[in-house]
């Protein structure tokens, strides 16, 4: 997940689809988010890599749309309906998730343990 | 009232009796063990392990000899003092009378070289023009001004007598000399002897010889006073008795000018030293060593000076013994740190116990005079005291609660009552607080404090390997021996210090907030 400045940056991500809950005049997705790159990145609990400023996932509401469309704590958000998340500010990012004319979002997320089970995957398959 | 005054007066008893007794009673002790009189406390620096503490409370009688007389030691001991005091002074009457006379011939030379052609070949002389008089006002006030600098520099009252010669100024006054010697041998053979007739050169060259001899003041100044303001080694002084330590930073002096610079600074800045504090330890190190005794069974009996092989035996089973005396007494249960401990919290809380009484009754006895004011003086000229009456009056009150604390801090031979009525006169003069007057009891102060005998001055003895002309170095070590203690001096050398700078643009201070915020979407 960490990232040299100026490369493409490569990740095993996970499409979700959280469909947005009404409650009352608000669309909810049921999640906090935290970080952006106007945030101080050393104070991420999840991140790995301390200077990664990017959007990660901070709590998720039990029962709520994330949660039963399978994010997880501690997720970093890459994109947001085609939206680029990992050079954005906080602000930006809420105003992504949070548009009034959109139903559905779909995130590309990326985590950790993805990373591992690919790593694993491969791994048994020996290169010709 | 009356159980003071009985105090007071023993206490005046005892304190004249003892100056004149302590020369006797040392050579008592020195002479035989056998006779009875009961170990008196001495009130000079040489304390004996059994000290009866009730000194001030107690009269005592002297055996055998009357209050008068002298001993075989006491004599050799005058003598001695008289030879060295004479023979130091002998030294620095020579050196000084030396140092006149080449001052006098500095200071004439130069009148001399002005006023000889004049008396020797007057006719033959070209008058003197006025750049030539105008010289003459130089050579006057060069010369004022090098007789005031010579004043200042060097008549100064000595302050030491140091074991060898003053390296500086023996080699400033050859230099002196010398270049004395070459002006006035130039002099005789060019101009005396061929009598010039050119007056202007002549007093020009006397005018040369002046600038010069400003010039070597100038390097006496830089050699003697400013070369070692500088700091340059930190030496690190220790007592040998109690391990009081202090540093200071010196200069590149030779060792004897910097073991003068260390006693004067020890005069001022270490505690006096107390013997009576040390009583304990060597208790107890006593007690270590009393209760072993090494006995032979195997019926070796080790010579004492045995030579080839026997020696190694003899060595050899010292050494056993002495192992075997290590082993035991480390074997065996050694509770002395426990008894040291209690002793120690027994005697800390008996100090603040007799601290706290003397400190009531000194405040109560200063609340019973009070400064007259102007207005009172016309009214009451009955009970008007002086300072030295009020000290008086005032001090019996807390002589008892005095004397029992400098006797349980074990300071009472540093003061005599003389000294604590003048201290105390002193103190009322000045308008002092009981806390003030107190101030020099509670703590000991540094040696100059007290009464000339705890001084001694004349006793210091510089003891090291290198030669005491030579200059201090990194590691030097010597020591500075007293009558019962002395000073361990140890040097080492402040190391080169390299800065670098590192230049901050005020602009340059700027500050973000640590942003984290948590948004739920």
């Amino acid at each position: 997940m960490s990232f040299v400045p100026g490369q493409p940056v490569t990740a095993v991500v996970q499409r979700i689809e959280i469909q947005k809950l009404r409650q009352g005049n608000n669309l909810i997705l049921g999640f906090s988010i935290g970080g952006g790159i106007d945030q101080d990145p050393g104070q991420n609990p999840f991140s790995e890599d301390k200077t990664d400023k990017g959007i990660y996932v901070t709590r998720i509401t039990p029962g709520g749309p994330a949660d039963v469309a399978g994010l997880m704590m501690g997720d970093k958000i890459m994109q947001v309906n085609g939206w680029d998340m990992t050079m954005v500010t906080h602000d930006k990012a809420r105003k992504r998730l949070t548009k009034k004319n959109e139903d559905v979002v779909r995130l590309l997320v990326t985590r950790k343990s993805l990373e591992e089970a690919v790593k694993q995957s491969m791994g048994g398959f020996p290169r010709p | 009232m009356e159980a003071e005054d009985e105090v007071l007066q023993v206490l005046e008893v005892c304190e004249t009796v003892e100056e004149i007794k302590e020369v006797i009673i040392t050579t008592i002790e020195e002479d035989s063990n056998t006779t009875n009189s009961p170990p008196v406390a001495s009130c000079g620096l040489r304390t004996k392990p059994s000290q009866d503490d009730n000194w001030g409370e107690t009269t005592t009688a002297v055996t055998g000899t009357s209050e008068h007389s002298l001993s075989q030691e006491d004599i050799v001991r005058i003598t001695k003092d008289l030879e060295d005091s004479v023979g130091l002074d002998c030294r620095r009457y020579f050196t000084r009378t030396l140092a006149v006379i080449l001052g006098l011939l500095v200071f004439l030379t130069p009148l001399a070289f002005l006023v000889l052609p004049h008396l020797l070949w007057p006719e033959k002389l070209q008058s003197c023009g006025t750049a030539c008089e105008g010289l003459f006002i130089s050579v006057a006030f060069k010369l004022l001004i090098l007789l005031l600098a010579v004043w200042a520099l060097f008549f100064r009252p000595a302050r030491a007598g140091l074991p060898r010669v003053f390296v500086f100024r023996a080699l400033l006054a050859v230099l002196v000399l010398l270049f004395v010697v070459s002006y006035w041998l130039f002099y005789g053979v060019r101009i005396l002897d061929s009598q010039d007739e050119n007056y202007q050169g002549i007093v020009q060259y006397a005018v040369s010889l002046v600038d010069a001899l400003l010039f070597i003041h100038y390097l006496a100044i830089v050699l003697l006073e400013l070369r070692q303001l500088q700091p340059c080694f930190s030496v690190c002084v220790t007592r040998s008795t109690d391990g009081e330590t202090r540093h200071y930073n010196l200069g590149q002096l030779s060792i004897q000018r910097a073991a003068l610079a260390i006693i004067e600074h020890y005069y001022c800045d270490f505690p006096v030293h107390n013997p009576a504090l040390l009583s304990a330890s060597k208790s107890r190190a006593a007690k270590h060593l009393a209760g072993l005794k090494v006995y032979n069974v195997d019926g070796e009996f080790p010579a004492a000076p045995a030579e080839g092989p026997g020696n190694n035996a003899a060595a050899g089973l010292a050494h056993s013994q002495s192992r075997a005396m290590i082993a035991a007494a480390a074997r065996r249960r050694d509770t002395s740190h426990n008894e040291l401990y209690y002793e120690e919290a027994e005697h800390e809380r008996r100090v603040r116990k007799r601290k706290a009484r003397l400190v009531v009754a000194v405040e109560e006895a200063f609340t019973h005079i009070k400064r007259m004011q102007e207005e009172e003086q016309k009214k009451a000229p009955g009970d008007v005291m002086d300072p030295r009456e009020a000290a008086q009056a005032i001090f019996p009150s807390m002589a008892r609660a005095l004397q029992k604390y400098l006797r349980t801090t074990k300071q009472q031979h540093c003061h005599s009552m003389e000294s604590i009525q003048q201290h105390l006169a002193f103190c009322i003069t000045n308008n002092m607080t009981p806390k003030a007057f107190l101030e020099s009891y509670l703590t000991p102060g540094p040696t100059l404090q007290y009464s000339r005998d705890h001084w001694l001055a004349r006793q210091w003895t510089l003891i090291s390997e290198a030669s005491v002309t030579s200059g201090l170095k990194d590691g030097s070590i010597f020591l500075l021996k007293c009558v019962d203690f002395s000073l361990v001096v140890t040097s080492k050398k402040i190391p080169y210090i390299q800065m670098s700078e590192e230049y901050i643009d005020p602009k340059s201070h700027k500050f973000v907030l640590r942003l984290q915020s948590e948004t739920s979407v």
